[in-house]
Formats: structure tokens, sequence, C-alpha cells
């Protein structure tokens, strides 16, 4: 057979269709015992995996990037030029974020990031992608109603401010720099990495509030 | 390939769920599918041909089973396509051979290296010149691609501006298909208004990467 003939790959996933058990867990666990046996995977291997984009490779990481962006004019100008390269300052460079680009929100300018085609998302910096991210109500609607999208997670955009909608079509990401709140002088990268959420750098967050009112 | 994957800009599909659970993984098997698809990707399959077949999933079940599910669909018969193992093999849960290598046993510090060093670029050197430059005028192509393309339909015969040049890529669609060519890549900006009927008096843009052989001069 031809790897490459989408009459040949429509066939096997007919065939697991009709024979594997519709339960999505026991279809998974499967994969994992046959791959177990031919060698292809350690199970223990599979909890490491869990537990890294469980606790450590997540939108903290994001968040950090955002936080010394605030802080640091001249890291943010790296990062606005060569984002791969300023990311890996940190040690955050990594599994999508070869071509990651960012870009800045401004009292003008909105964005907003979605993949419509599947659910691209850089991965190393802002870990898994939340689940209303792949659904068909996010990949269809973010690049024909954004502000109807926005308002569904509570933000209003006014109509002078420029909504950019960036649909990764290829292998570039896209990481939004929110604006730094108000209230916020004076704070530490830490602390300014704690009012960072992930939404924010999504595009589906646009007004950061301070730990002052976040209180 | 105008498959139901191509989602951007349909209509009937509601609001989003905006109250999640701010978790990683929703239930154990997420976790273990995510894992999965990282750490046994084999060294001849391409990420455009892991899209191509996840794109040719049965369009009900793509828009109905959960997410991961696909993955796990597509992941399963990638192995079978490249012959990694047999569909009698995954519907029994039963290896039919001895084990075809020795897995490593990876801990947590490991993989975040692993992670680490899967950043792999997709930039390759070309001889052949950038056809367009920034602020050229363009116009995307007209025509249905029957396998994988990363053109969505509703940028299909539009006028755009480009935005950005980011030098050559791995071009998907030929990828998808076992191919190596390379071509220059544009961020290309579309106006709201030329896409969508009730945006005429909106100023809100949408900005796609796009390969070079789908544009064309304006």
């Amino acid at each position: 057979m031809s790897r490459y003939d989408a009459k040949e790959l429509s066939d096997i996933h007919q065939h697991l269709h009709s024979h594997l058990p519709s339960e999505p867990a026991l279809r998974v666990k499967a994969l994992e015992s046959l791959l177990v046996e031919k060698g292809l995977i350690n199970s223990s291997s599979v909890d490491a995996w869990v537990e890294a984009y469980s606790e450590e490779i997540g939108p903290k990481r994001g968040a950090q990037v955002v936080a010394r962006a605030w802080l640091d004019e001249a890291f943010k100008q790296r990062l606005l030029q060569d984002a791969p390269a300023a990311i890996d300052e940190l040690g955050f460079l990594g599994n999508a974020t070869a071509h990651l680009k960012v870009v800045e929100n401004s009292g003008e300018v909105h964005n907003l990031v979605v993949c419509t085609l599947c659910s691209c998302y850089p991965f190393s910096i802002l870990g898994v992608a939340p689940n209303w991210y792949k659904t068909a109500a996010y990949r269809s609607r973010a690049v024909r109603d954004p502000r109807g999208v926005l308002a569904e997670f509570g933000e209003t955009i006014d109509d002078a401010v420029e909504l950019r909608v960036w649909d990764s079509t290829a292998e570039l990401r896209y990481l939004v720099l929110p604006e730094r709140p108000e209230g916020s002088e004076g704070l530490s990268e830490t602390e300014l990495a704690a009012l960072v959420t992930r939404n924010s750098m999504i595009g589906t967050h646009r007004q950061l509030k301070s730990a002052q009112e976040q209180g | 390939m105008d498959g139901i994957h191509d989602l951007g800009g349909r209509e009937g599909f509601g609001p989003v769920d905006v109250n999640e659970a701010d978790v990683p993984f929703h239930h154990e098997w997420e976790g273990r599918m995510w894992s999965i698809s990282k750490s046994t990707r084999q060294p001849d399959w391409h990420i455009d041909w892991w899209r191509w077949i996840r794109e040719l999933i049965d369009p009900i079940d793509y828009l109905t089973r959960p997410y991961y599910d696909s993955w796990a669909q597509t992941q399963i018969a990638a192995f079978v396509a490249s012959g990694v193992f047999t569909l009698d093999e995954i519907v029994a849960g039963k290896s039919a051979t001895p084990p075809i290598a020795k897995a490593e046993i990876l801990n947590r510090q490991q993989v975040v290296a692993q992670d680490r060093s899967n950043a792999g670029s997709y930039s390759r050197d070309i001889d052949q010149l950038p056809a367009f430059k920034p602020g050229d005028a363009v116009h995307t192509h007209s025509l249905a691609i029957r396998t994988h393309t990363r053109l969505p339909a509703y940028v299909r015969d539009k006028p755009g501006v480009i935005h950005a040049h980011h030098g050559a890529h791995i071009f998907a669609d030929d990828s998808a298909l076992g191919g190596k060519q390379a071509q220059h890549i544009y961020s290309v900006v579309f106006e709201a208004r030329d896409l969508w009927i009730e945006a005429a008096d909106k100023k809100d843009r949408v900005f796609l990467d796009l390969w070079e052989s789908y544009l064309e001069p304006a």
C-alpha cells in the first residue's frame, strides 16, 4: 500500500471506526500497551511526559516572558525581533516555538490567535492548549466574529481598536504580548508574571488586572 | 482538501465554553495520548502527513468525538500506514511480533530536555528569490486541492497584502505527500471587509502564513 493514498488512509480510518472500542480511554490503553510490547515506548516515560506538561511546561513560562518584556525594554525588543532567541534566554525554546512570533497589544490594537485548520499552539511556552481553543466553535468563529467570541470571554473591544486575528496556518506560532495593567508599578518580575493569564497570551483576555484589583 | 477540518468562517457552531476547568488534561487518558503522541512520532513521519491523516477522519467523528480521541485515531492510522503494526494487532491490543525496539526510560527532567530539543526548524535555504516583498498586493489562488493544503477555503481567491516574508519553509502540501520541497513563506494580511459581507465598515484584519505558490501578483 502507499501511505500517501487518501483512499487507503480513509480505509484504515473506517476499519478503526468499526473495530476499535468506542470509549477513548480504551483506545488509548490499547495503543499504549501495544507500543510497550513493541518496545517503542515505556509507561514510566509516558508518566514523565504527563508530569512535565502538567507541572513545568505551561503558561507560567509565557507569563514570565511577558513580565520580563514589561520590565526590560531591551528584552522586549529582542522578543519582538526574534522571539525564539529571546525565549531561549530563559530556556523555554522547544516544541512548536522554533518559529515563534510575538504580537503586541496596545491601546489601538488587539491581537487574537487561532488555528482554523487544526489546533497549532506554541506548546513549549504555553503548555497544552485549552479545550476551547480546539473546538469547532472557536476555530470557526474567531476569524469571522472575533468581537462576538471576545464578548463571550467577557471582553468588549472598543470599535476604535483594530482587531488583528492571527490564523496559524503554517509553522509560525503566535504569542500575544498583553498590555501591562495599571497599578502594577514597582512590582517584581515574579509578581508581574502572576498577573498574566494564559488567555491574555492567546488574546481572549485583554484587560489584565493589578494584584490589588485581583485581590 | 475541502474537509470538515477547514472550519474558518463556518456557521452554525455555538458559543465557546469559557468556563472550562483550567487544567492541562481533563481525563487521564488525554494526558497519556498527548504523551504517546509526543514521544512516538517515527523518523519517517512528517507533521503535515500526520495532519492530513487527521483531516481524513470521518467528518462526523471529527466533529463529535473528543479531541484527543482524534489524536489516538490519527496516531494509530499513521502506525498502520507506515507498517509499524497491523490493524489486527491494534484491534486485538496485542503484538504479534517480538519487540522491534528498546524504549528509553525517561524521567521528567529528560522529558523537559527532549521537549527543548524538539524545536525543529522548518526553514530551508533555497536558490529561488522571493517573488514578493512586504507591501505587495497579492491574490490567493482559487483552486480546490484534493490533498493536504494550508490555504483555508475562506481566503481562497481573495485579495491580500504581504505583511512579512519569513524566508523559505518546508512546503506543507508537498511534505504531506512525502516530498521535500521548500518555498518562500509570507504573513499575508486580509481586510475583514474583503472576506465577510457583514464587515463592510470594519477595520479588522486577518493574518495568515501562506506559501508562495498559494499567491499570485494582484
